[in-house]
């Protein structure tokens, strides 16, 4: 093999054949996707996100969420997903729809959080625990983020938004109120329900 | 064989007097630009170990350096892979990549000032991620957080690299094309393209949500498999026979190694969304290439390894072919793992787990990383007229990494095994399993720590040399001396 035209052919020709199977058809494969009418309300699925849950999507980016938490739900065959509760029924394609960046997400250093708004809708609870997770969940390894709150000083009321942290937490003549990031991001998790709703590929059990 | 031992005439007819000439030339032409690849891959080398200590610390003690945005977990991790994927190993790869080609087509590199540039590119290109995923502009899509206008500086920088394997290639000296030629220029095209291709369809001209992790497990697997894996397979047949003085076993292996490689690394990719929400077939194609992989790497190995019979004393006093030789191995043990990782049954428990990151580990840093070093070893002193200065850095060095990169596998090997036992248990509480992992965590900062020392110790000899501390060529700096005479 001496020829260089025709070894350079073969590297054309053996990376186009799966260029076009694993990038251009999956891309294609998905364009045709549509959300589908709530067989009840009428309204469509899944439903879009509301503007700071869209913002909040985008601090869950910008943080790395994804290095830590999974968003997908897989059937029982494959995992504990369903058993452990991280949903009643499996996620598909459908349910990306929304997504700018889909973050399905390769690791579970923490739990799935396909949906989290499902089973904790609580902001109070949100906040502590993004504030610093060993508050609300002991034994937690999760990134504390203190960033995302403002220590502000106490008035002469207290605030409606302070953080109620335990004695050993606060700041003496302080309050910890979030930021609208940390505002945007608890509503991000909130809207994260896909088991609230069937699809028709991916029905609700009933019981 | 007489088959086997043509390509070796023709490679090493430059014992000749010309060729010493010519490859004199050829060292001299190359010094600059692959000089400024390897000291700033050098660099980004030890910022990103810094931050893999820094990500892997807060994985067990979540409280470390966290009040800070630009420190969380959530973007040093991805800061780490970044800066090393791109920072260090690419940039080694590039210069490793240019100068076999330099020597093999005995062509000396003309565009020294395009190359420059292209150095400096690179690094602004890396610079430009690195303070946008630390600022809060990362992507969150793996192996691909930089901001994409740092993604547009990269790929400018890549041209001149194309251009002038191109100009090499054309203007080569008559005669047998060698296998890691083959491997080097699939990799500068197939890179540039993979990467192209995967900054479109996931940021300018996005696709849809759903397809997104399929373009980019094709992307971050096929970056390992068709740029990585090339120019490392490249230096493996280059360095091997250059320091033992041997040819390589057979030329037909290395072809059917080459062409299987190229025709099934491509197809892989989407066994890492197993289970996932995406058609069966789309799966089941790269779990099928997966397990071919078989073919190339069985293939590579045998030639390899027939090649080094006979030679494994000169283990003993050769620094390239030790860090070779052990890079060449992982690969061998990595691939064999993956392929056998993609299979359900077995991914049903690695899925979602740290074992992905010690498989990854053992591609990325025993195989392509300890391959670097070793060409690197090789490289340094031709370009630069001199020596190592330490035989004892040199050791020290391999066994921190070398020893290191193996607590860090094993361990999280293990860590990662038990922590998919306990996830497929749902009777096991999520908390006790993060728990479990712990003491595998704990121990993954120490092996990273082993590591990093390891290239504070490499970057002290580079510096030494770089500004000529040491002795000029004539008598290499080996690991044992005594060893060598006698071979």
């Amino acid at each position: 093999m001496n020829n260089f035209r025709i070894i350079f052919l073969g590297f054309i020709l053996t990376f186009a054949s799966a260029w076009v199977g694993l990038a251009m058809l999956p891309s294609r494969h998905f364009a045709t996707l549509q959300p589908v009418p709530d067989a009840t309300s009428g309204a469509e699925l899944p439903p879009l996100l509301d503007p700071l849950a869209q913002r909040g999507a985008r601090v869950y980016l910008a943080n790395g969420c994804v290095y830590c938490h999974s968003q997908q739900v897989r059937t029982a065959d494959a995992g504990s997903d369903i058993a452990r509760g991280w949903g009643e029924r499996r996620t598909v394609s459908r349910d990306y729809l929304r997504d700018q960046v889909a973050v399905m997400g390769t690791m579970r250093t923490g739990p799935d959080l396909s949906n989290i708004g499902v089973r904790n809708p609580s902001d109070s609870w949100h906040l502590l625990h993004l504030y610093n997770p060993r508050l609300t969940s002991p034994g937690s390894t999760m990134a504390p983020f203190p960033f995302l709150f403002e220590k502000v000083k106490a008035g002469p009321q207290p605030r409606a938004d302070a953080l109620s942290l335990p004695a050993e937490e606060r700041i003496p003549g302080y309050e910890v109120i979030p930021t609208d990031d940390a505002r945007a991001l608890v509503a991000y998790l909130k809207s994260l329900r896909r088991s609230a709703y069937s699809l028709p590929e991916a029905p609700l059990p009933e019981d | 064989m007489k088959t086997a031992s043509l390509p070796y005439v023709e490679h090493h007819r430059e014992s000749l007097d010309q060729g010493v000439h010519l490859r004199i030339e050829v060292d001299r032409a190359a010094r600059a630009p692959i000089t400024a690849f390897f000291v700033t891959a050098v660099f980004w080398l030890l910022l990103g170990s810094m931050l893999a200590l820094v990500a892997s610390i807060k994985l067990h003690t979540p409280g470390f350096l966290a009040d800070a945005a630009w420190l969380t977990f959530g973007r040093v991790r991805p800061a780490h892979l970044d800066t090393v994927i791109y920072g260090w190993c690419s940039a080694a790869c590039i210069g490793v990549g240019l100068w076999m080609t330099s020597r093999l087509c005995r062509a000396p590199i003309r565009h020294q000032r395009l190359l420059l540039g292209s150095a400096l590119l690179w690094n602004i290109g890396n610079a430009m991620g690195l303070v946008g995923v630390l600022g809060g502009w990362s992507t969150s899509v793996e192996w691909l957080e930089y901001p994409p206008v740092a993604g547009l500086v990269l790929m400018a920088a890549f041209v001149p690299v194309m251009i002038e394997a191109v100009s090499m290639v054309r203007r080569r000296q008559p005669g047998h094309v060698y296998v890691s030629q083959w491997y080097i220029l699939a990799a500068f095209f197939w890179f540039p393209w993979l990467y192209a291709t995967a900054q479109v369809l996931l940021f300018w001209h996005p696709a849809p949500g759903p397809a997104q992790p399929a373009v980019n497990w094709w992307y971050a697997h096929n970056t390992l498999g068709l740029w990585f894996t090339p120019v490392g397979l490249a230096s493996a047949y280059y360095f091997i026979p250059k320091v033992i003085g041997k040819p390589i076993h057979s030329y037909y292996l290395s072809m059917v190694g080459f062409w299987s490689l190229a025709f099934f690394y491509a197809w892989n990719g989407m066994h890492h969304l197993i289970g996932g929400p995406f058609p069966a077939w789309l799966i089941s194609v790269s779990v099928v290439a997966s397990l071919m992989m078989f073919v190339p790497v069985i293939t590579v190995a045998v030639n390899h390894h027939l090649t080094m019979r006979g030679n494994f004393d000169a283990l003993r006093w050769s620094p390239t072919l030790r860090f070779v030789v052990f890079a060449a191995m992982s690969y061998t043990v990595v691939s064999l793992q993956g392929s056998l990782t993609a299979i359900r049954s077995l991914n049903r428990l690695t899925h979602f787990t740290h074992y992905t990151v010690a498989h990854a580990h053992l591609g990325m840093y025993a195989f392509v990383t300890m391959m670097m070093f070793g060409a690197i070893y090789y490289i340094v002193p031709r370009l630069t007229g001199r020596e190592w200065p330490s035989a004892a850095a040199i050791k020290a060095h391999f066994w921190l990494c070398g020893l290191g990169v193996i607590l860090y596998w094993v361990g999280l090997s293990i860590g990662g095994f038990k922590q998919g036992l306990a996830l497929l248990d749902e009777s096991i509480p999520f908390m006790e399993v993060v728990k479990r992992t712990l003491p595998y965590l704990e121990l993954r900062s120490w092996a990273g720590t082993m590591m990093t020392l390891g290239h504070i110790i490499f970057a002290w000899s580079l510096w030494r040399v770089l500004t000529r501390r040491t002795p000029a060529t004539g008598k290499a700096t080996l690991l044992a001396p005594q060893a060598a005479a006698l071979t």
